[in-house]
């Protein structure tokens, strides 16, 4: 139990983007300094995004090549002891809850720093991507730092510091590059993740007080701690169902309520989803890729993380409640699809259905259920992109994403119209490609738990149906609308960062296992600490 | 004399065990009081010079100086707790912590208002002679541990405040602030006046040391009644004349109206300085007169009316905060605000709350006047207070924009800045007390601090979102620049490594 620093790896692969960034910065005081041109510097600022990105996602593929997933605990630790007199550790680590999200984060931040690239497409001055280039870059960066931290940190604070550190710049993101109700958007965004994060706060101090003594990381005693892993083995010896109640409810419930909040917040869960349509709709398009890609699965690795790891018999105590919540976005969300008209909103409505059925995995406890859940992570984080991409592809160009406005666009757009059908198809879980994998799985391992959620969810696959063919009817197909009679196909950078999530999504599609290899023996693991509580 | 006098009279026997110094003995410890006093004089005496009188530089210059001096001359943290002037003062690491916040506030306030003309040449060494003046009457007051001491320096501190409320004759506004500052605050001290005598009455001594040696006497012999609401009667409203100081409700309604019409630099000072001196002295005096190992004495329910008071404090202050559109009336009820945050801790009665509260005053000191440096090289620019104002400021001036959106999401608690590690340890101790009531109020400060960040982050939004209303660029005098670094240094740092801050807050616990 007791890691020691094992590898620098993670902290590289974390604070290359805070580097990239100083970069920019140090760049745009060297431009004022001297008055020189802007737009070779924003050229310069580009390159260095592209370059700290695609050196974070080569860390991460070397990673990968020598995860071993195999070996029980933790691998690549770097510790030491951050702040000696609150115990706080700098703490991170690799297992196989979080490698997959780890992979898939700097995957999708590679494409999405270069979708806010302005290669070859025919951009008006106005567009995103000629706004305030160095602001946009270093704040992508952060955005990066902040994603990669929250998943390797395994010291409650730590984690808590970066939970919070993708706030900001995702806020000015949305906020200053966004669309027409940008304010709105990232005013709600921001309120409503931090009221999540507070109470993840309060939950990681009444933690902390309720640990018991360890040794930090220099050999040290200390009273309590944060680290994630003795909490967790102080978990199973019970530190945290003895505990005194608060507010006569039992500590190990009343906790795993504040932090399951807190996460459902970022999911979203429904009645908490109602952010994600707004920030959604107003942000740019690699923020939208982002957000959907990725922040959403904060919060799910959060709930495995800390609700499940820390609290089993609280979890099991609350699996029905975490079922039917996510029977309710699935149901609920798919039938807010039908309603839309706004291409963007669809995708997001269609993103709060989705990660419902990782809920419903989760609450299974089944093998499958919780490897098909997490499967389902992976596989949204690469279909979602690709949606939102093909969105921002179109409006691009109309300028508009009113669904009922186009028709017809098979004959003068098929490179698109083909990609679009297969991000469709992928996300309303044809077989063959990845987003089924993951919605059987889910489906199989949560019908002999709850059968009649199981069913009333698989409806809702219907339903999916629906809504998707019906947008590619309205599109694509029937009578060409003359208005966009100047429309052209994709260009080189669509392409670029379209091809790669079709063809990975193909792959996972037709054979999985590199995930499940991964994920599967640290999930059981999981759900093994959990199965004496339940049923 | 009556029976409870007497039963004090036994206890004062527990003075002469406490290092007790004669005058002559005294003096070597309040020697950064004697340079500021000094450093007056010396300016009274330049200014008689009409040339030197209207020179910016060099009153600034010696102002800094004696300011520099004062500071390192704080006596270094030791156990040597004493009492000096035969008892009216207190010698020890908590008062040489607060005053040296005190100290370092009044030095930013000199260097912020060097290139602020709100204060005209023609006045500024009276400017300056007053603002050190209210610096002493704090020293005094933080370290009092003698009723009588502590109404005079009150009284001290509060008259200069009034005078430099009122110093723009010309402004109605700043006239009608400083008259209403001067009637709140005689009729607060009146009572405040009222409950000590209560205490002279009860038990013979204005000593906080022996009023609480005589309460614990008094009570372990059985009470009435009578005494119990005597007691609690002298205490809440010796309260009340610290409560106003730091504005904390039911004592806050003077706070926006100074804020919006006393000159800015001053109330760059006045929201910090006189605050967590309040804060320092509020500590003391419940500490000092009421706690024996941490457990309140007297019946007196402390915690659940520091617990109260705090939560009222702060929802009021946020939620007030929501309509404002002058900035200075925002930072005015942001400021009651985090004086609720303050008072958290202090409800908290235990040694975890004390350097939570030590904590929180040392990063206070550096978000709340990194805010206000900026209004004021703001108002220098463009003229106004207004929110509206800032409208565009990120393109105007981008460096303004980003170091104002710092230290405000600071002040909203948004990690990784210093602000948040503050309120993790004010929630961390009230946590750690493990009972309903500190839930309560752990949960009442989470929600304020959503409230909070939602008005904090409109001005985020009217700097960066919005157009500006002229777009030519907004160049701050390289002071200002200076001066906001200087700060946003320690807001920056403290976010990411807080060790030394932490040591030093936690040797700051006497009692």
């Amino acid at each position: 139990m007791n890691y020691q620093t094992t590898s620098f790896l993670l902290s590289w692969i974390i604070f290359i983007p805070v580097i990239g960034a100083a970069a920019i910065m140090f760049g745009i005081a060297i431009c004022n300094l001297f008055k020189m041109d802007k737009t070779l510097f924003d050229n310069i600022d580009r390159v260095i995004c592209l370059v700290s990105t695609v050196l974070v996602f080569v860390l991460t593929l070397i990673l990968w090549r020598s995860f071993d997933p195999e070996a029980s605990g933790l691998q690549f630790v770097h510790r030491f002891v951050w702040i000696k007199s609150f115990n706080i550790e700098y703490f991170l680590g690799i297992d196989g809850i979080n490698v997959s999200m780890v992979i898939l984060t700097s995957f999708i931040t590679l494409i999405a720093a270069v979708a806010s690239v302005p290669w070859g497409g025919q951009h008006d001055e106005h567009h995103f991507t000629s706004k305030m280039t160095p602001g946009y870059m270093v704040l992508l960066l952060f955005l990066e730092t902040g994603m990669m931290g929250t998943f390797c940190s395994l010291d409650f604070f730590q984690f808590y510091i970066f939970w919070e550190i993708m706030l900001l710049p995702m806020f000015f993101l949305i906020g200053i590059w966004g669309g027409p109700r940008k304010e709105y958007a990232a005013i709600k965004f921001f309120l409503y993740t931090l009221l999540g994060s507070l109470l993840i706060l309060l939950a990681m101090i009444a933690i902390y007080y309720t640990s018991t003594p360890v040794t930090l990381a220099d050999g040290s005693w200390a009273p309590h701690t944060f680290n994630i892993p003795y909490l967790s083995q102080m978990a199973k010896e019970g530190a945290f169902i003895d505990a005194n109640p608060i507010f006569n409810i039992t500590f190990t419930r009343l906790v795993w309520i504040c932090l399951f909040i807190g996460f459902a917040i970022k999911i979203p869960m429904f009645p908490f989803h109602t952010w994600l349509p707004d920030a959604h709709v107003e942000a740019p398009t690699p923020v939208s890729v982002i957000l959907a890609g990725i922040l959403l699965k904060t919060g799910a690795y959060g709930i495995l993380r800390f609700n499940f790891g820390l609290f089993p018999e609280a979890t099991a105590f609350f699996a029905s409640g975490m079922a039917i919540f996510g029977m309710i976005n699935i149901v609920y969300a798919a039938y807010v699809c039908m309603a839309q008209t706004d291409l963007k909103k669809l995708i997001a409505y269609s993103s709060v259905s989705h990660m419902g059925f990782v809920l419903l995995g989760f609450a299974a406890f089944t093998a499958q259920g919780i490897s098909g859940a997490v499967f389902q992570m992976v596989a949204h984080g690469l279909i979602s992109p690709m949606l939102f991409l093909i969105a921002g592809v179109i409006y691009d160009r109309a300028h508009t994403r009113d669904i009922d406005a186009f028709g017809g666009l098979a004959s003068k757009m098929p490179e698109y119209t083909g990609l679009m059908g297969l991000a469709f198809m992928a996300s309303l879980g044809l077989p063959g490609l990845a987003g089924f994998v993951g919605e059987i799985l889910v489906l199989l391992g949560a019908f002999p738990v709850f059968t009649v959620f199981t069913i009333i969810s698989a409806t809702a696959m219907i339903i999916t149906a629906a809504y998707y063919l019906w947008t590619i009817q309205r599109m694509f197909l029937g009578e060409f609308n003359a208005k966009w009679e100047g429309l052209n196909d994709l260009n080189i950078r669509e392409r670029i960062v379209l091809y790669p999530l079709g063809f990975v999504t193909v792959l996972f599609g037709v054979y999985p296992m590199p995930v499940f290899n991964l994920v599967n023996k640290a999930l059981h693991a999981l759900i093994l600490t959990i199965a004496p509580f339940s049923g | 004399m009556n029976a409870y006098q007497s039963i004090a009279y036994q206890s004062i026997a527990y003075q002469s065990t406490v290092y007790q110094s004669t005058v002559y003995q005294s003096i070597p410890y309040i020697i950064p009081e004697l340079i500021l006093t000094g450093t007056m004089i010396l300016i009274i005496v330049i200014s008689f010079w009409e040339k030197f009188k209207q020179s910016r530089l060099i009153i600034t210059a010696i102002a800094v100086t004696g300011l520099f001096l004062s500071i390192f001359s704080i006596p270094l943290p030791d156990h040597n707790v004493g009492l000096l002037f035969g008892g009216m003062l207190s010698h020890d690491s908590f008062a040489g912590f607060f005053k040296m916040i005190v100290l370092i506030c009044t030095l930013f306030t000199f260097l912020a208002v060097y290139e602020s003309y709100e204060i005209k040449d023609s006045v500024f060494s009276e400017f300056s002679t007053i603002l050190l003046s209210c610096a002493l009457g704090l020293c005094f007051f933080i370290s009092s541990v003698n009723f009588l001491m502590l109404y005079l320096s009150l009284e001290f501190v509060s008259i200069t405040s009034y005078v430099l409320t009122g110093f723009k004759k010309q402004n109605r506004r700043s006239s009608e602030a400083a008259l209403k500052y001067a009637i709140y605050g005689g009729v607060v001290s009146g009572i405040m006046l009222f409950g000590i005598s209560y205490f002279y009455g009860l038990l013979g001594t204005l000593d906080i040391f022996t009023i609480k040696q005589g309460l614990v006497l008094v009570f372990s012999q059985g009470t009435t009644p009578v005494l119990k609401l005597a007691v609690l009667c002298a205490s809440l409203f010796t309260f009340a004349g610290i409560g106003y100081k730091i504005a904390a409700v039911p004592f806050h309604m003077w706070s926006p109206d100074v804020y919006e019409g006393a000159p800015t630099p001053f109330i760059a000072f006045l929201s910090v300085a006189p605050k967590l001196a309040g804060i320092a002295v509020l500590i003391r005096f419940v500490f000092t007169g009421f706690v024996v190992d941490n457990q309140v004495v007297a019946n007196i329910p402390w915690p659940q009316i520091l617990g109260l008071l705090s939560v009222i404090t702060m929802t009021l202050g946020n939620l007030c905060a929501l309509a404002q559109k002058n900035i200075k009336r925002l930072l005015a009820y942001s400021g009651i605000a985090h004086c609720g945050y303050l008072l958290m801790g202090v409800s908290a009665i235990s040694h975890a709350g004390i350097f939570s509260v030590n904590f929180y005053a040392l990063i206070y000191l550096f978000m709340n006047l990194g805010a206000f440096v900026i209004v004021i090289a703001i108002r220098e620019e463009t003229g106004s207070e207004e929110i509206k104002a800032y409208a565009g400021l990120s393109s105007r001036s981008p460096f303004l924009g980003i170091a104002l959106s710092i230290f405000l999401l600071s002040l909203a608690g948004v990690p990784p800045f210093a602000g948040f590690i503050a309120k993790f340890y004010l929630f961390s101790a009230l946590i750690d007390k493990g009972s309903s009531l500190y839930y309560m109020i752990a949960v009442a400060g989470i929600l304020n601090s959503v409230i909070a960040l939602y008005y904090y982050v409109v001005i985020v939004k009217v700097m960066f979102f919005e157009k500006p209303e002229f777009p030519s660029p907004c160049k701050p005098s390289p002071i200002y620049t200076w001066i906001i670094i200087a700060l946003l240094i320690p807001v920056l740092v403290f976010g990411v490594y807080w060790q030394p801050v932490a040591i030093k807050a936690s040797q700051a616990i006497p009692f």
